[in-house]
């Protein structure tokens, strides 16, 4: 999914001079250095020091520019947590952050490297809109939009080459939920990778005669809270999934969005996701998603609870 | 460049009127930050009165750029719009109420003329280095001027942006420490040594120059000659009296954020009523 992200700054950059990049040491990881390499002018490298990477974008902002700040997702969100608030998002500055290698897709670095709070960080912060792309092909499209929309943005992007479920050809609709899957019993919404691994979950209950509908939530925020309505009504129950602690990321977004909706839609509503605690190192991203009961076993085994 | 005694003498009648605004917001009663808006009057005069390329239009793209980074102080940028016609008196008196529009800190989005968002401090360095760092890019021959407090080199920020500032030979930047070595609760020493300011900043590959600031004369050569420096980013240390003008608050931390009383207030009335006289 980095790739994507290298590959869309890139474009960006060949499409509009006023986009700047701003690294910290990490451009090879999060694939920014693609952009530097072409343009070295507008590339600035600020050294292993976020805080000044952050407020030093929200100037560049200032002067007109569109800044892509990157780094890992842990050092882009909670270490300037307050250069994000009070330099960029008070004064709803064009700052674009991408938290890479995020959730536990850095897989072998452990938990000081694997964020499972950024999405919670970042959504409770007014004026910030929230990203989380599924696959390489939203990655590519979130990140032109991200240049287009106004104000601050933090998108997400798992370091891993992920399935890809979306095409290239589809268009891509900031703020909108996107079904992937219809179904009749039970609602699954989810985000970044962990749409896929609802998907196969979808089959998996397929199997067992349970019908559930897969909802796309790649924007966090602003949520597209009637999309989650509407796909909860008329439900058994729903599951939110997503890989990032269930406190203040997504489960808590679409558990607000549907307390506050029409009763049809006040469905029960369980949340897959990092259970209140850190990373930990692994030898493969796939033993990870294991240990923390991010399968599609997994989701399956919360839908038929949510709908018992 | 030398600097007319007229000049001088206009600065200085400018800086009497500016600290009168500056009492005219917070009247007996009214808390502010009057030590810290005083020590760097003289400084943000010069700024805006000699030195900076300054618009009727405060959006004008060919003005330089003014920002505090100590936003705490922010009361002597408002004292300073009043007089270029971005504030009335009105605003004035109205700082830091509901229906006003001058906000505790700087906020760009409420005042004509503030650049930036400022007030947590250690971050308007960085701010004003991306600015220059822009300005630069675009082939811009405006300038960025940065306030920070001396307290407020206690934040590794600053220390990150100096860094960054000097690899990235950002020569549009100048930063201005307000050296008046009193901070929020007791003298600077006290509560977290941090000399030789000026020593740090040409460690850090800047071209670093102390002046006295509250000398005018001093103040624009310093502008000057940081503005013909090439290749390096200049920190101007200025030695500064806080509470500056008003004999009650100089150089006392209980002065920091306070509120006058009655006596204070006539005092300062008479004060800056005897700098225009002088000036």
């Amino acid at each position: 999914m980095r790739k994507a992200y290298g590959e869309a700054l890139l474009e960006l950059g060949r499409e509009n001079e006023k986009v700047v990049a701003l690294e910290a040491d990490l451009g090879k990881s999060t694939m920014s250095n693609m952009f530097g390499a072409e343009f070295p002018q507008r590339y600035f490298q600020m050294g292993i020091a976020e805080a000044n990477m952050i407020s030093a974008a929200a100037g560049l902002a200032l002067s007109g520019h569109i800044a892509f700040a990157s780094t890992f997702a842990v050092f882009a969100s909670g270490r300037p947590y307050d250069q994000i608030r009070s330099s960029v998002a008070i004064a709803r500055l064009n700052v674009k952050i991408c938290g890479s290698s995020a959730g536990l897709s850095d897989f072998g670095d452990g938990k000081t490297h694997q964020s499972v709070d950024d999405i919670a960080i970042m959504r409770v912060l007014p004026n910030m809109k929230v990203l989380s792309p599924t696959d390489y092909y939203e990655t590519k499209k979130m990140v032109k939009a991200m240049a287009e929309l106004d104000g601050p943005c933090y998108i997400r992007v798992n370091r891993n080459d992920v399935p890809v479920v979306t095409s290239e050809d589809e268009p891509f609709e900031f703020g909108k939920v996107r079904c992937m899957r219809d179904g009749a019993d039970v609602v699954l919404f989810a985000t970044g990778y962990m749409v896929y691994q609802s998907l196969e979950a979808a089959k998996l209950l397929e199997a067992e005669g349970i019908s559930a509908r897969v909802i796309n939530v790649s924007t966090i925020k602003p949520l597209d809270t009637q999309g989650i309505q509407a796909a909860a009504k008329g439900m058994k129950g729903a599951v939110t999934v997503e890989e990032a602690s269930v406190i203040g990321g997504l489960g808590s977004a679409v558990c607000e969005a549907l307390a506050e909706g029409p009763a049809e839609s006040r469905v029960r509503v369980l949340r897959v996701g990092i259970m209140d605690c850190f990373g930990t190192s692994a030898q493969k991203y796939d033993e990870l998603l294991t240990e923390y009961r991010l399968t599609p076993e997994d989701i399956a085994a919360k839908a038929k609870e949510a709908i018992a | 460049m030398a600097h007319s005694e007229s000049e001088l003498r206009e600065l200085r009648r400018i800086a009497a009127t500016l600290r009168g605004n500056l009492i005219e917001m917070i009247p007996p009663g009214k808390v502010g930050h009057l030590g810290g808006s005083s020590s760097i009057m003289d400084v943000t005069a010069a700024l805006y009165f000699n030195h900076m390329n300054v618009f009727d239009d405060p959006k004008d793209p060919r003005r330089d750029r003014c920002i505090f980074s100590k936003g705490h102080a922010v009361l002597a940028q408002y004292a300073a719009f009043a007089e270029l016609g971005y504030v009335s008196h009105d605003d004035l008196h109205k700082v830091k109420t509901l229906d006003g529009t001058l906000q505790g800190h700087p906020d760009m989005d409420h005042t004509p003329g503030i650049e930036a968002v400022t007030g947590s401090l250690g971050q308007g360095l960085s701010v004003s280095l991306g600015m220059a760092l822009g300005l630069r890019l675009d082939g811009s021959a405006s300038r960025v001027y940065c306030i920070v407090g001396d307290g407020e080199l206690d934040e590794g920020q600053i220390w990150e942006a100096a860094m960054a500032a000097a690899a990235h030979k950002a020569d549009n930047l100048v930063a201005i420490i307000d050296h008046n070595r009193v901070q929020a609760t007791d003298a600077t020493e006290n509560v977290m040594p941090n000399e030789p300011i000026k020593e740090k900043f040409e460690a850090f590959g800047w071209n670093a120059i102390q002046i006295d600031g509250h000398d005018f004369a001093q103040i624009l050569d310093a502008l000057d000659a940081a503005k013909a420096c090439r290749g390096r980013p200049t920190a101007i240390v200025a030695d500064t009296v806080k509470g500056k003008g008003f004999a009650f608050a100089e150089g006392k931390a209980a002065y920091h954020n306070a509120a006058m009383n009655e006596a204070e207030y006539a005092q300062a009335q008479e004060a800056v009523r005897r700098m225009k006289e002088e000036a």
